[in-house]
């Protein structure tokens, strides 16, 4: 019976094989692989790891980028996500579809949008100028685009969802008895919330910051296109395409770079996972 | 019994046109065990929400102490609840449920907010824990603990911050036949140990009987008899009270005179009086108090319909005249044999005509009416009430 049934997951297997696995592997061979300018010969080497040091600032800058992106989410998207489970089932309905919606509008779209709307001519500019707040300040334009701010506003923008969605779905199942029987206990609202729900959204909490977190720290349209991609300030996403698309091709360096990120990643969410277990058990204690 | 603690004075509960509470008058002394008892959708939980504090009625007073508490939310309120699923907090283990109340600053007369030291809640908690016999338990999660012992803990919970009224929402409801009993049991000595009012709601008698100082009986948002269990089962007021606790045949009567009741044409010495000349009447007679003669000898004469054997006795069912009684006998009277009944003057109950008049009592569907839990018959107009008063309730 257990063989027979495998069957059906054979078509999967393979598919992971063929576009996973095997894409890691070759990620990792070319990782540790560095050419020989003269011969044009690949050898094994670790030097695309040690002369990464340079990129340092691109690694960081991406992290912090993707932090502060994270946390704006959590803080405008713990709310959000509280209000909407507390609720009535109609306004819900509503709400979650006013949430859905940027998503099923191409994502190079809105970010398009954003940048007509950031750029130097662009519409808020373009106000700012007939309110006459650029007068008064002297200038001829306010740089939005192509800075840090505007990443993380797109950043923000496109995986605010992300975080809204699993943080209510986890208060919506939270059983009101609980919170009655804290309340019965002598808990007034705001011990309630910090006794009883918070840490009780705390899953929902972690699997937000894990859907924000990850993508954000990857990714390259929205800095290309928001943050003045390689001409602006590079994140590891434009880092990495301009190793394989750019006049700095080098997809070694590329895959590399691909690499340490994803190690980083992993680490950072085993951690963060970790900590959200410890959490639970340090309550506990 | 002592003083009075609690009094809800006409306190009306209505959610639009449906009204769930219809004027309750009822007060609850100190140290009392006083049992809401009734079919779901009768009123009582709604009741025990309202002393809890999650309630507000629509009209009328909660007094506690003599000062009216309409208004006071439940953190503020002396009373603690044990709820119906438990409602542990799956975060905490068991010795951080127990402590959760005790870890809220709470101010004293001067409006001050006290702590109480981490020394003192570990005792307390550990004291509790080995009231409700729980004692190495206390770093256990609550997930890993059954139906029992999770009840136990939310007992613990509840009065580990020596409320002065606990309130129970039909806190064994989940548990199964073996571990009701014992926990009911425990309850009581827990409440006689503790000194505390018990207010305890339930819709099985067995278990009100067993356990309260005053049982309240209700249904259809209304009180139908407040008394001790002995008042309630031998006195019960109307034909749904001599229903709804034990097994009771009630039949149309006609008072001849003081201490005199006629029912099928026949005249019964009874202990009941002041009725007015030829008022008719309800007339519950329990099945134990039956006894059966031979047909000659018996004040009424009727034909075995169905027997069924229960352990200690059997349940027999008797057809008089049309009417199907059900009488508990140790002796074995075998189907379609006839047989005569003696009935002690003392074994007749007679109760005032009531809306319930002619809706319970008969035996002539006696399977269905023997499992109590899903009876609801077409012709069972009580029934439809209840539910539709179901449906207002969870708005």
């Amino acid at each position: 019976m257990k063989n027979k049934r495998s069957w059906f997951t054979f078509p999967y297997v393979i598919w992971m094989a063929l576009f996973v696995v095997i894409p890691i592997l070759i990620m990792m061979v070319y990782a540790f692989t560095v050419v020989d300018p003269d011969t044009n010969i690949a050898y094994a080497s670790v030097g695309n790891f040690t002369r990464m040091g340079v990129y340092l600032s691109v690694f960081l800058r991406s992290f912090w980028l993707a932090l502060v992106a994270t946390v704006i989410c959590l803080l405008i998207g713990y709310p959000v996500a509280y209000w909407m489970a507390k609720e009535g089932p109609r306004f819900q309905r509503i709400a979650m579809a006013l949430v859905m919606l940027p998503m099923w509008i191409n994502f190079l779209l809105r970010t398009y949008s954003w940048m007509s709307i950031l750029e130097n001519n662009g519409l808020l500019n373009q106000l700012f100028r007939t309110v006459g707040l650029l007068d008064l300040l002297g200038v001829d334009h306010l740089q939005m685009i192509g800075t840090s701010g505007a990443v993380v506003l797109g950043m923000v923008y496109n995986y605010l969802p992300f975080m809204i969605l699993p943080i209510y779905s986890v208060i919506v199942k939270l059983d009101g008895s609980l919170i009655e029987a804290a309340r019965d206990l002598g808990a007034d609202s705001a011990r309630v919330f910090s006794k009883v729900i918070f840490p009780l959204s705390l899953p929902g909490i972690l699997s937000g910051v894990t859907m924000v977190f990850v993508p954000s720290v990857s990714t390259f349209a929205i800095s290309s296109l928001l943050g003045g991609g390689t001409q602006g300030a590079m994140l590891l996403g434009d880092l990495i395409e301009t190793q394989f698309k750019g006049g700095a091709y080098n997809p070694h360096l590329g895959a590399a770079v691909s690499m340490v990120m994803m190690v980083i990643v992993v680490v950072c969410m085993v951690v963060m996972n970790h900590f959200g277990e410890g959490e639970e058990q340090a309550v506990m204690l | 019994m002592s003083k009075e603690l609690i009094r809800l004075r006409d306190c009306v509960m209505s959610y639009g046109d449906e009204v769930v509470l219809d004027h309750i008058n009822l007060y609850i002394n100190d140290k009392e065990f006083l049992t809401l008892l009734g079919p779901s959708g009768c009123g009582k939980t709604t009741t025990l929400r309202m002393i809890g504090g999650f309630l507000s009625p629509t009209a009328g007073d909660v007094l506690f102490d003599g000062v009216r508490i309409n208004d006071v939310p439940p953190h503020l309120r002396t009373v603690n609840t044990v709820f119906q699923r438990y409602a542990l907090f799956p975060h905490l283990n068991v010795f951080e449920n127990v402590a959760f109340g005790l870890r809220i600053p709470k101010k004293d007369g001067d409006g001050r907010k006290v702590k109480i030291s981490e020394r003192e809640i570990h005792e307390r908690v550990m004291e509790m824990l080995e009231v409700v016999n729980l004692k190495g338990f206390e770093k256990r999660p609550v997930s890993a603990l059954s139906g029992g012992q999770q009840q136990r803990v939310a007992i613990a919970r509840a009065l580990v911050n020596r409320p002065k009224v606990l309130l129970l929402d039909e806190p064994l409801g989940a548990l199964d036949m073996r571990l009701r009993k014992d926990m009911q049991n425990e309850l009581k000595r827990i409440q006689q140990e503790m000194e505390i009012t018990f207010i305890y709601v339930t819709h099985d008698q067995e278990e009100a009987l067993a356990m309260s100082d005053t049982v309240v009986v209700m249904d259809g948002g209304r009180i139908q008899q407040i008394g001790t269990p002995e008042d309630i089962y031998n006195e019960p007021k109307n034909a749904f009270v001599a229903d709804f606790i034990g097994e009771s045949n009630i039949i149309d009567g006609i008072m001849r005179a003081d201490r005199v009741v006629e029912i099928f044409n026949r005249k019964f010495q009874c202990l009941d009086k002041g009725f007015g000349k030829d008022e008719p009447v309800d007339v519950v007679i329990r099945p134990e108090d039956v006894d059966i003669v031979d047909e000659a000898a018996g004040q009424l004469r009727g034909a075995v319909t169905s027997v069924t054997f229960k352990g200690v006795h059997y349940d027999t069912i008797v057809d008089f005249y049309g009417f199907k009684w059900l009488i508990q006998t140790t002796d074995f009277c075998p189907v379609d044999s006839r047989i005569g009944i003696k009935i002690d003057p003392d074994g007749i109950h007679v109760m005032k005509k009531s809306q319930y008049s002619g809706m319970f009592g008969d035996y002539s569907s006696y399977s269905e009416e023997y499992d109590e839990l899903d009876v609801v018959e077409p012709e069972d107009e009580d029934g439809e009430e209840r539910d539709s008063q179901e449906g207002g309730y969870e708005e």
